[in-house]
């Protein structure tokens, strides 16, 4: 049976955190799915504003990423900048 | 795989990256294009004048349209970010590490841009009424609103940063694959390299990179232009 090092535990368990920091994700998708489908419906009743719903709506899809930007830097600082290993 | 920007060289203790060579290269083509175009003004412009009145009209349209008339004194500031955000994110279309994928990089420009949302914000509602409106709707608020101002200039950086740094990995990552299917093939030359990436070349290096400069000037004009007009609301 071989020997696992704990270095190599240490790293395998982190690659697992990372995947699961990513699950944020899910709620992200969901966040930017309904902007646009409002967007949609907006634009659907009063085609004239659609400029400035399309910049709205850039700008709360922007602050909606922000939790998912986050898990992915969480998962990035553990995959290559490992505080542990 | 090595992510970080590469080390060119090293004065003293200061590494000098990548990031500041093409940072410092940006710059002075951006100074060098704005020199060409005002040199000769003329009253029908062609050429390089042309294309400089088309930047700044339009950069002077979008600051009229989100911060309204009377803030167009931010037009400058805004338009330099803009187009230095612009360049150094599709830097990888030409195959080298784009500036913004740095965080170096990243938090002194969010936070230059924090250092003025702030500055014109008092200055527009006096130090008294700054803190008023930031102690509002109650006193006890004052400690939340601090830290949720705070953290604009961090979610400011880390957005753009977040986003090309994914573009960088996912594109290295591409490449790796398809170097070694072109392996598998049998031959030594990456032949399948060469029109394979293009469309996520396009979304990475272009789409996303205008995108996230596009966002970052748009959410420095709103907090902006928010902090000036809570002062004409109170009057």
């Amino acid at each position: 049976m071989s020997q696992v090092t704990p270095e190599a535990f240490i790293m395998g368990l982190s690659a697992l955190a990372a995947g699961l920091a990513m699950l944020a994700m899910a709620g992200v998708g969901l966040g930017i799915a309904f902007i646009s489908a409002k967007t949609v419906e907006s634009t659907a009743r009063q085609p004239e504003a659609q400029g400035t719903l399309l910049k709205t709506m850039l700008i709360g899809i922007a602050l909606t990423e922000t939790a998912g930007i986050f898990a992915l830097i969480i998962s990035i600082i553990l995959l290559f900048a490992n505080p542990y290993a | 795989m090595e992510l970080g920007p590469r080390i060119i060289f090293t004065i003293g203790d200061v590494n000098i990256t990548e990031t500041v060579i093409f940072s410092l290269i940006i710059s002075l083509l951006i100074i060098l294009f704005a020199y060409l175009a005002t040199r000769k003004m003329e009253v029908i412009p062609h050429g390089f004048q042309a294309y400089g009145e088309l930047i700044v009209g339009t950069i002077y349209k979008m600051v009229a349209d989100t911060m309204g008339k009377q803030n167009l004194r931010f037009a400058p500031y805004i338009g330099t970010l803009f187009l230095f955000l612009a360049f150094g994110s599709t830097l990888g279309i030409l195959d080298l590490r784009p500036v913004t994928a740095d965080l170096n990089c990243t938090v002194p420009l969010a936070a230059v841009s924090f250092v003025m949302i702030h500055y014109s914000s008092i200055r527009a509602q006096t130090l008294k009424g700054y803190i008023k409106h930031l102690g509002s709707p109650y006193a006890f608020m004052l400690p939340l609103n601090i830290m949720s101002e705070m953290m604009f200039p961090i979610t400011l950086a880390c957005r753009i940063f977040g986003n090309i740094l994914a573009g960088v990995i996912v594109m290295s990552l591409l490449f790796t694959a398809l170097e070694s299917f072109s392996e598998s093939l049998g031959t030594h030359i990456p032949f399948l390299l060469l029109v394979l990436p293009l469309p996520l070349n396009f979304f990475f290096d272009m789409f996303e990179a205008g995108l996230q400069a596009f966002i970052f000037v748009m959410l420095t004009m709103v907090f902006t232009s928010n902090g000036i007009n809570v002062s004409e609301d109170h009057e």
